[in-house]
């Protein structure tokens, strides 16, 4: 079908300019500072892998490391079966689902930022409503900027909010790929709604699960705006996750050598959890 | 096994349906003899499918009822009327191997393993799917699901009905009639009514004993193969089976004597007494060329191989024949003949003769 | 079934919750905020309001976030458009690589890039330029407008190309005249996610913007800092950036469904 065409590098070369633009050039100067030191002045001492071996033995990044998989994973665990569960109960035609579709999806198109802001308005102890509703309605004390339960809890309630959309419209996506002669041959072989789930409708969610799973992965395990708005990183340095982590080093005390080192490994988890998934989509592809 | 009886049933999918036009069922009395090999024909949109699924249950009839061996199923749902469906495409459950899409029906009903066991062999012995009972669903051809989806379907052995619709669709050419055989040999070997939907004649008459000719929501006449082909009640009978299909031509009723073109034509016998539109019907096959009868210009010659299909033009009516043997080239001035006793005269679509006794 | 929607339904309300308390604040005066707790704004007021339409700091923000934003969607899309093209009908030496190589981009963290993006673009002169902004954002946008459009592109037959060809079009006039039209709800998809991300998106337009194109976002952080506690003026602020964005998905809401059944975002 697809015929053999070198010619084809033309079409790709505006494309690949501008992301190399993007791409390889940082990249380099990463790895550039990521083996030397500075102490300014533009003159650099090389350090060999001296960066790479102090971070890896960091207290502070194994700290901020465990917070992100603690987060990420959290987050994974609720959203995929929460999103699935909203899919499955959503009709699948009539006049409400566009409305419904667009209601989802209006919570992803809010200025990071704005996410943050509105949610440190919500949660404000007093003056906030949900603030308001759990410190003198039900008597909880409840104050993000002392508790750092508070503070997990809210930033997490706060990507459910932010982001479970994703996965809903995805799963419904796929779920109304089915067509209806399964559902019927289903009622007609009485199968249970749990046997129409695992027969008919998981199997055929598989790939968009798959690629929900991966971006959701990745967005949260990259996260930084919302939970920095939000929380600036604590209190104290209870939510400071790895990109926040990465933000304060490079671009607070510009300390360009362990940055570097840090983007380095940031980015090499994130190719190494990328290619599992390409790897594993383009094998349920060719199926 | 169970006979079936459709009861004044009508149906709509508005909900406040006034004209015509707003049911899809316009009005169904039928009766399905137990284990009797049904095809229901029609083109897209006559309502057979809506009619299938009224019988399987998926779909709730607006108006009337409709009877299993007297018990009235109108309301029941699908999973307690013991039937059993196989659709346009495969369905199959992907991710279970063969067995286990065979044992699924009877597993969720509570049969026993041993039970399953028995009957699963024995269905996959009759679909010669045996050997491939370990293997997992998914990477196996349209062909040999469909019959496993047929399989699922048999696989119970208190099915009342077994109804196809339009199975072969997705299915190669070349394997199309392997299957169509498998189905005969499947009703003879398993004695269920199976009612089979289809728009194509080749499958309804290789498969049924009895054909139920469905257009436009109505039930057109119910027949053997044999009985359609001779005999159509009504000209869509005529015109939709036999290739080519029946010469439907207009004419004019004058004292008792029906006119093509000013000519008058000899029927089959008399004329049951009424008003309405007039139309001859004959079948291409009893149309001869001879040296005197109806004045027609040849349009075209198509040699078909065993014999030729010659169009022929009578005033501005296209008159189809099927000739053997020479043939007129084309523009040229002929004369056509009817056999009187295949020509039938029909009133509003409807038949309008009954045949002469035999002198 | 009636059961079932109640899931949706509050799932629905969950999510407008936080919208509403928003948009109740943009209308309450800074007093009433601070003072305690009101579910409806007791005081009416659009002062909120009034300082953003009519203090250029404010409403510049918003007119510098949609000049890069439409920026970076126009860029994305026509350069993703010939890339889709050729990796839907062309096999070529490190087709599959340089796919991988897109999704790994559109998976980096920002985080990462935020310092070297202020060095290279400082480096090239674009420092606080909206073209910044915009070329920046094309790091993790063309690749996902690349992945929308071969997804779409797929869906068109290549005897259509073909036959094209054999008619005596020549590849210009092909794309523009018989394939764009036939992709068009792909382009639309595509263009809305290019215009989703580059819009929500902080660190990078803070971080490549001074005073010149400083986004809305980055003036809602200084307000938040800087200014002491304003919070219904940050409300206003807030509520108004909701408005394209609800904007733009209500024209696509139709194509959401595709986009997203193509299961590429």
């Amino acid at each position: 079908m697809k015929t053999e065409n070198q010619k084809a590098w033309f079409f790709v070369f505006p494309m690949l300019i501008l992301v190399a633009f993007n791409a390889l050039i940082p990249m380099m100067t990463v790895v550039n500072y990521s083996v030397q030191e500075t102490f300014g002045d533009n003159v650099f001492f090389w350090q060999g892998l001296d960066w790479f071996q102090q971070l890896l033995r960091s207290e502070r990044f194994h700290a901020s490391l465990g917070r992100q998989f603690l987060f990420t994973g959290i987050i994974l665990l609720i959203q995929i079966p929460l999103g699935v569960v909203i899919a499955l109960a959503m009709p699948r035609q009539g006049f409400w689902v566009p409305v419904c579709l667009v209601l989802m999806a209006l919570p992803m198109l809010i200025p990071w930022n704005v996410v943050g802001a509105m949610w440190n308005i919500f949660t404000l102890p007093d003056i906030g409503l949900v603030g308001y509703f759990l410190n003198t309605v039900l008597g909880i004390d409840y104050d993000m900027t002392q508790s750092p339960l508070a503070a997990w809890i809210t930033i997490i309630v706060m990507d459910v909010w932010h982001w479970t959309s994703l996965v809903v419209l995805l799963a419904y996506a796929g779920l109304v790929s089915i067509p209806d002669a399964y559902y019927q041959a289903a009622r007609i072989d009485g199968a249970s709604s749990w046997s129409v789930f695992r027969f008919i409708q998981l199997p055929k969610m598989k790939q968009v699960l798959t690629i929900a799973i991966l971006l959701r992965f990745m967005d949260s395990f990259n996260i930084y705006t919302e939970p920095f708005v939000l929380t600036g990183g604590g209190p104290g340095n209870s939510t400071t996750l790895l990109s926040i982590d990465l933000v304060k080093i490079a671009l607070g005390q510009f300390d360009l050598g362990p940055a570097a080192a840090m983007s380095l490994i940031y980015f090499a988890i994130t190719l190494l959890v990328s290619w599992l998934f390409y790897t594993l989509m383009t094998r349920n592809d060719a199926k | 096994m169970a006979k079936i009886t459709l009861q004044n049933l009508r149906h709509s999918y508005t909900a406040n349906p006034t004209e015509p036009s707003d049911y899809a069922l316009k009005q169904i009395d039928v009766d399905w003899q137990d284990g009797g090999a049904y095809a229901l024909l029609g083109p897209s949109g006559c309502g057979k499918s809506t009619l299938l699924n009224i019988i399987s249950g998926l779909l709730i009839p607006s108006h009337g009822k409709i009877l299993f061996d007297d018990r009235d199923v109108t309301t029941v749902p699908p999973d307690k009327r013991n039937i059993a469906q196989v659709f346009q495409f495969p369905v199959i459950y992907d991710t279970m191997t063969v067995y286990d899409n065979l044992a699924f029906p009877l597993r969720n009903r509570g049969v026993d393993e041993a039970r399953v066991n028995k009957r699963v062999t024995e269905i996959a012995e009759m679909l010669e799917v045996t050997a491939m009972l370990e293997n997992r669903a998914s990477g196996l051809s349209p062909d040999v699901k469909q019959k496993i989806s047929m399989g699922r379907g048999l696989v119970r052995d208190d099915v009342n009905v077994v109804m196809f619709d339009e199975p072969l669709t997705m299915i190669d050419p070349h394997l199309k009639w392997k299957l169509r055989s498998k189905l005969k040999e499947l009703h003879q070997r398993v004695r269920a009514t199976m009612i089979y939907v289809t728009h194509d004649q080749t499958e309804a008459l290789t498969f049924a004993d009895q054909v139920v000719v469905m257009q436009d929501g109505e039930v057109v006449q119910i027949g053997t193969p044999v009985d359609l082909f001779e005999r159509p009640q009504h000209t869509f009978v005529g015109h939709f089976i036999g290739s080519p299909g029946m010469n439907v031509l207009k004419c004019e009723l004058r004292e008792g004597v029906p006119l093509l073109s000013g000519h008058p034509v000899a029927l089959e016998g008399p004329i049951n007494s009424g008003f309405g539109k007039f139309e001859i019907g004959i079948r291409p096959e009893f149309v001869t060329l001879a040296t005197k009868g109806l004045p027609a210009v040849i349009r075209k010659v198509s040699d078909i191989g065993r014999h030729s299909v010659v169009e022929a033009m009578v005033g501005d009516q296209r008159i189809a024949a099927v000739i053997d043997g020479p043939v007129p080239g084309q523009g040229d001035a002929v004369h056509l003949a009817f056999n009187a006793a295949q020509t039938r005269l029909y009133r509003d679509g409807w038949i309008a003769t009954t045949p002469a006794k035999a002198a | 079934m009636r059961k079932r929607s109640l899931i949706p339904i509050i799932y629905i309300l969950f999510l407008m919750l936080p919208i509403y308390w928003l948009v109740a604040m943009s209308f309450k005066t800074t007093n009433e905020i601070l003072s305690g707790f009101s579910l409806f704004p007791q005081t009416w007021t659009l002062e909120n309001y009034r300082v953003i339409f009519t203090d250029p700091t404010w409403y510049w923000g918003y007119i510098n976030s949609i000049i890069y934003v439409s920026l970076n969607t126009v860029i994305s899309v026509l350069v993703a458009l010939p890339a889709a093209y050729a990796f839907s009908r062309y096999r070529f030496l490190g087709d599959k690589q340089l796919f991988f190589w897109l999704l790994t981009n559109r998976m980096a963290p920002a985080a990462v890039f935020a310092l070297p993006f202020f060095q290279l673009y400082s480096a090239v002169g674009l420092f606080d330029t909206h073209i910044a902004v915009a070329l920046a954002h094309c790091l993790f946008n063309i690749p996902l407008a690349v992945w929308i459009l071969e997804g779409f592109m797929g869906g068109v037959p290549k005897e259509l190309d073909e036959t094209a060809f054999v008619d005596g079009y020549s590849f210009p006039r092909f794309f523009g005249t018989i394939f764009l039209p036939n992709i068009s709800a792909g382009v639309g998809v595509a263009a809305f996610f290019c215009f989703m991300f580059s819009w929500v998106e902080l660190l990078l337009a803070k971080t490549l913007t001074a005073v010149e194109a400083k986004p809305i976002a980055a003036t809602m952080t200084k307000t938040a800092s800087s200014a002491g506690y304003e919070l219904g003026l940050l409300a206003a602020a807030g509520t108004l950036t909701i408005i394209p964005g609800a904007i733009v998905i209500w024209f696509v809401r139709n194509y959401i469904a595709k986009g997203f059944a193509l299961g590429r975002v």
